[in-house]
């Protein structure tokens, strides 16, 4: 019992990220009829805003102090970061310690700017465009976005390490007594994705511009003729989309060491959840996503890798097989979009 | 004795009842026109006949055959050619190729590895091909690109492709839908010309009553899902019921 | 000749002229010279645009003509190269069966995807592809690769050791041949400052690509071909005209997977070795990029599409910092700093980046690739003289 409540745990962290990229590329699908290959490379960008602001935020002066010495016998150089000479030490501490979270808000900007350079420079100009071409401007531009970030930070995961408060483990059994320990930074990553969830959702609920979006992936030539400048929209709804993948990525690094070729790995899987969820359906696309998120941590168990060599790493193709041959449409797909 | 034949149709998509109890017989060596207001459910039928939608009750044959649970292409090799509303052509291909397709279908059926011959040695489907663009008078577009000719052209070449099978039944979906007045006469004559010379049984949806009634020699009106009247064009002309239900609706148009 | 028409024969006989000269072609500068790195007419490399040259020709067989965009024909590849090397390892080192078998292997495994995968078209069809060859490389890289059962070798890669069966093997033949004449060996010829290499196993790769560029060209011209041109202009009429589409779309599926089930058993015939990375969606990439560059839908296109792509990503990838500063050392320090800094970026081991743009480059200019490129050159240069023909007799 208690182990199968931890393997589903530990399946959410992934599950979230599989989700929200998923939820991003559904979006994306559904309004503007194309397929991003370069929607991996966003959340790994989102990842690397994390790196950023943690490498700026260490910059420092390095002074010398007469008083200690370094190991030669020479003055010791002493690192101060700015933010520790500005606000003081107490206070540029607990910044530098936070700076994953604090991320997001760097990252929300920048990741909104960039979805909407790319919609307007790029993407915008293949919406004639056969799908091939489509798939191959987006997946160059994957290529290019990874290896600019390769070349400014290098080919090695770089660690960001989440804030002391939030790094330890918590017991989340105690209540109902089991024993469950947990890392409390991924049951914050949980949470965290679910209210991006919840705050996208919400937003193409309740809002009239959500509304306008939900038509017009239900039907863009009808809300076209109605007026409504339909692609202004759909622009801010890639940003937003670019905006969600990069948050996913943001909030990630501390579970895992970023590196470059983030974005390939989870766009892959992602595309699979999105197929599994059902081609343009957005609760199917977060549902597909936590269901292939725990049973990706069930496979990865001991039992289960002993059994199946491997099969921690196939197991979401698989499912993928067997979904597309027993319902071709996806868990939650509409009839018709996927069946052709 | 009748070609096509179908007893008893239902279709309904969600709580709509497209088709309500279609009875419908096509007699081989004529031409057959299902006439009806819009929204009669005359594409849903047509799309009963080839094998785009399965009909939900009831029974369709085709030569004393069934075509229920059949794909498209299985229904075309038994004798069933389609011309579409806008023509349905290889767009990217030559003329001439265009009209190979189909000869190959004919000849080798749904499916034949034949990787090898090159198509300039088959010259048996290379005279086929030659002789119906003679016949439709478009040899001299023989090496255009299909995709840079005008509309009516390209309705007249789709033509020649279902004509190059020599199908037992030619379905035809509004066929002069969007022509000019010109180019609806041509395709008449050339409907009545084919009809004349090849016997061709031939299903035509259509909404022009000019075109119905200087072609059809029988005539099926449908509204609201079922047959209301089935006849010659002369009967159908005076049948009261056909008056309500057809001009009743065109007059609202 | 042969059953083709003039211009077919035209370019067949172009490409077997540059695939023959090669060795000299492709080593225009003397060996001493400083262009001497610009030369590509060595073993290794030359080898290299032969067998990704025929990959990409059965790449374009499928995407070419049926417009079927497939992310993961590496996976083709890489199980053409692990083919091969188990006939090394069980038999012996003669090519011969290593190739038959990569191609064997190669064409059920794409039955068996292609089947799959074909129930859908479009963009589903791409990301389907892509996420079997994706599951292939975990397969090759984790699944088969344990102490019970250890068919791949996993992250060292598949290779022949002195201790495996070799059942019909011929001592002091320990390198892959071809009944007794060994790939590796070359003949060098030294005319005045040139050194010009003759290399087996690039000969052997040669032949075998000059027979499949033949055997493409009589699928483009025959009626399958026709079919499968017609499977990407409107599939629609083609049901409707009584043709089943999968079976043509599952045919060119399996015809291309034994394409580059073949190159993959070369690439391993000429280096007896076999890693899951050739199977990794970088891979399947390269390919679309080969036949997308030189013009998809074109018989030549592919093979200088190859060409291109395996000169560049060798020639790029050996230019260091040091290189660029050698070259531009005459010009003023700021100039040489600031140019070789923005070269650096795309030399190297920068050559990925330059892919990547080459590749968004050539889908927004030049969809139609180079081929098209030197169609609207020509055609310019056409209409400019009729212009100029036109205006004669007016004045």
């Amino acid at each position: 019992m208690d182990a199968l409540l931890l393997q589903i745990l530990n399946g959410l962290d992934k599950g979230s990220a599989y989700a929200l990229i998923a939820l991003g590329l559904t979006l994306i699908f559904g309004t503007l009829g194309v397929v991003n290959f370069a929607h991996g490379a966003l959340f790994m960008i989102g990842a690397f805003c994390s790196v950023t602001l943690n490498k700026i935020l260490n910059l420092s002066t390095v002074t010398l102090d007469a008083t200690q010495k370094d190991f030669l016998g020479n003055p010791l150089k002493v690192k101060t970061p700015y933010v520790e000479s500005w606000f003081g030490e107490a206070a540029g501490q607990s910044i530098i310690d936070w700076s994953v979270p604090l991320a997001i808000i760097f990252a929300i900007p920048v990741m909104l700017a960039i979805g909407v350079i790319m919609e307007r420079g790029l993407i915008k100009h293949f919406y004639k465009r056969p799908h091939a071409d489509q798939i191959l401007v987006t997946f160059g531009l994957a290529i290019v976005l990874q290896e600019v970030v390769k070349a400014f930070f290098g080919a090695n995961p770089i660690q960001t390490p989440a804030p002391d408060a939030l790094d330890g483990v918590m017991d989340l059994g105690g209540a109902i007594g089991l024993q469950l320990s947990y890392p409390v930074w991924r049951i914050t990553y949980f949470f965290f994705a679910m209210a991006v969830i919840g705050g996208v959702f919400a937003f193409l609920r309740f809002t009239t511009f959500g509304m306008v979006v939900r038509a017009g992936m239900a039907d863009r030539e009808t809300v076209g003729l109605l007026g409504i400048n339909i692609d202004k929209k759909f622009t801010i709804m890639f940003g937003i989309a670019a905006a969600v993948a990069g948050l996913a990525g943001v909030m990630y690094t501390p579970i895992n060491p970023p590196n470059y070729h983030w974005g390939m790995d989870f766009l892959v899987l992602s595309f699979v959840v999105v197929v599994v969820g059902g081609m343009g359906s957005l609760p199917g696309a977060v549902l597909a996503g936590f269901l292939l998120g725990i049973l990706e941590s069930f496979a990865s168990t001991t039992w289960a890798t002993t059994t199946i060599p491997g099969i921690n790493q196939i197991i979401i193709y698989l499912v993928a097989i067997i979904i597309l041959l027993v319902r071709p449409r996806g868990l939650m797909g509409r009839a018709g979009v996927m069946e052709e | 004795m009748s070609i096509l034949e179908v007893q008893n149709v239902n279709k309904s998509f969600g709580g709509l009842k497209a088709l309500q109890n279609v009875n419908l017989k096509v007699e081989e060596g004529t031409i057959h026109a299902i006439i009806g207001p819009n929204g009669a459910g005359k594409s849903t039928l047509l799309n009963c006949f080839v094998g785009k939608l399965v009909p939900d009750t009831g029974s369709v044959t085709f030569d004393g055959q069934s075509l229920l649970q059949k794909k498209p292409h299985e229904i075309n090799q038994m004798g069933v050619s389609r011309v579409f509303q806008t023509p349905e052509i290889f767009t990217d291909l030559t003329v001439f190729e265009n009209v190979m397709i189909p000869c190959f279908a004919k000849r080798d059926g749904s499916f034949e590895l034949n990787a090898w011959k090159p198509v300039t040695r088959e010259s048996d489907i290379r005279e086929r091909a030659e002789q119906m663009l003679i016949d439709v008078n478009m040899i001299d577009k023989r090496d255009m690109i299909a995709s840079s000719m005008s509309r009516g052209d390209k309705r007249r070449l789709e033509m020649a492709m279902c004509l190059s099978q020599s199908p037992k039944l030619l379905l035809l979906d509004e066929p002069t839908a969007g022509m000019a007045r010109a180019d609806t006469e041509s395709t008449i004559e050339l409907l009545k010309e084919i009809q004349a010379r090849l016997k061709i049984t031939m299903a035509i949806i259509e909404h022009d009553m000019g075109v119905v009634f200087s072609l059809a020699q029988k005539i099926s009106v449908l509204a609201q899902g079922t047959v209301i009247a089935e006849d010659l064009p002369d009967a159908i002309r005076s049948d009261p019921r056909v008056k309500e239900a057809y001009l009743g609706t065109a007059a609202e148009d | 000749m042969l059953n083709l028409n003039q211009r077919d024969t035209g370019t067949f006989l172009f490409v077997i002229i540059i695939t023959v000269l090669a060795p000299f072609v492709m080593n225009p500068f003397p060996t001493e010279s400083a262009m001497a790195q610009f030369n590509a007419g060595y073993p290794d490399l030359m080898q290299r645009f032969v067998i990704f040259g025929i990959f990409a020709i059965g790449f374009n067989i499928l995407f070419g003509l049926t417009g079927y965009l497939s992310f993961g024909h590496a996976a083709f590849l890489g199980v053409g190269s692990y083919a091969a090397v188990w006939m090394f390892k069980l038999l012996s080192y003669n090519i011969i069966p290593a190739l038959v078998l990569s191609v064997i292997i190669a064409g059920i495994f794409s039955l068996f995807i292609g089947f799959l995968c074909l129930r859908r078209s479009g963009i589903y069809f791409s990301i389907l592809t892509l996420a079997f060859a994706q599951m292939s490389f975990a397969i090759a890289y984790s699944v088969l690769s344990n102490p019970k059962f250890n068919l791949t070798n996993g992250e060292t890669g598949l290779q022949v050791y002195a201790d495996d069966i070799q059942l019909f093997k011929v001592e002091n033949l320990t390198t892959p041949h071809l009944f007794g004449v060994k790939m590796n060996s070359t003949y060098e010829l030294t005319l005045g400052a040139w050194d010009f290499q003759f290399n087996v196993g690039y000969y052997v790769s040669a032949v075998v690509m000059i027979l499949m560029f033949y055997v493409s060209i009589r699928i483009f011209r025959s009626p399958f071909g026709l079919m499968l041109r017609a499977v990407k202009t409107n599939q629609t009429r083609l049901n409707y005209t009584g043709l089943n589409t999968r079976p043509y779309t599952l045919a060119a599926f399996v015809i291309s997977g034994m394409y580059a089930g073949l190159a993959g058993g070369l690439l391993a015939s000429m280096d007896p070795l076999a890693g899951a990375e050739r199977m990794q969606w970088t891979a399947s990439g390269e390919v679309v990029l080969m036949t997308i560059l030189g013009g998809a839908g074109t018989l030549l296109g592919p093979v200088l599409g190859a060409g291109f792509i395996k000169y560049f990503e060798n020639i790029l990838s050996k230019i260091n910092d040091n290189v660029l500063h050698a070259w531009f050392q005459y010009l003023p320090e700021w100039l040489e700093n600031s140019l070789v800094w923005v070269l650096h970026w795309f030399t190297g081991k920068g050559w990925h980046l330059t892919l990547g743009l080459l590749f968004m480059i050539i889908v927004i200019f030049l969809p139609g690739g180079l081929m098209d490129g030197a169609n609207r050159i020509r055609e310019a240069i056409r209409g400019r003289k009729a212009k100029k023909n036109a205006k004669t007799p007016a004045e």
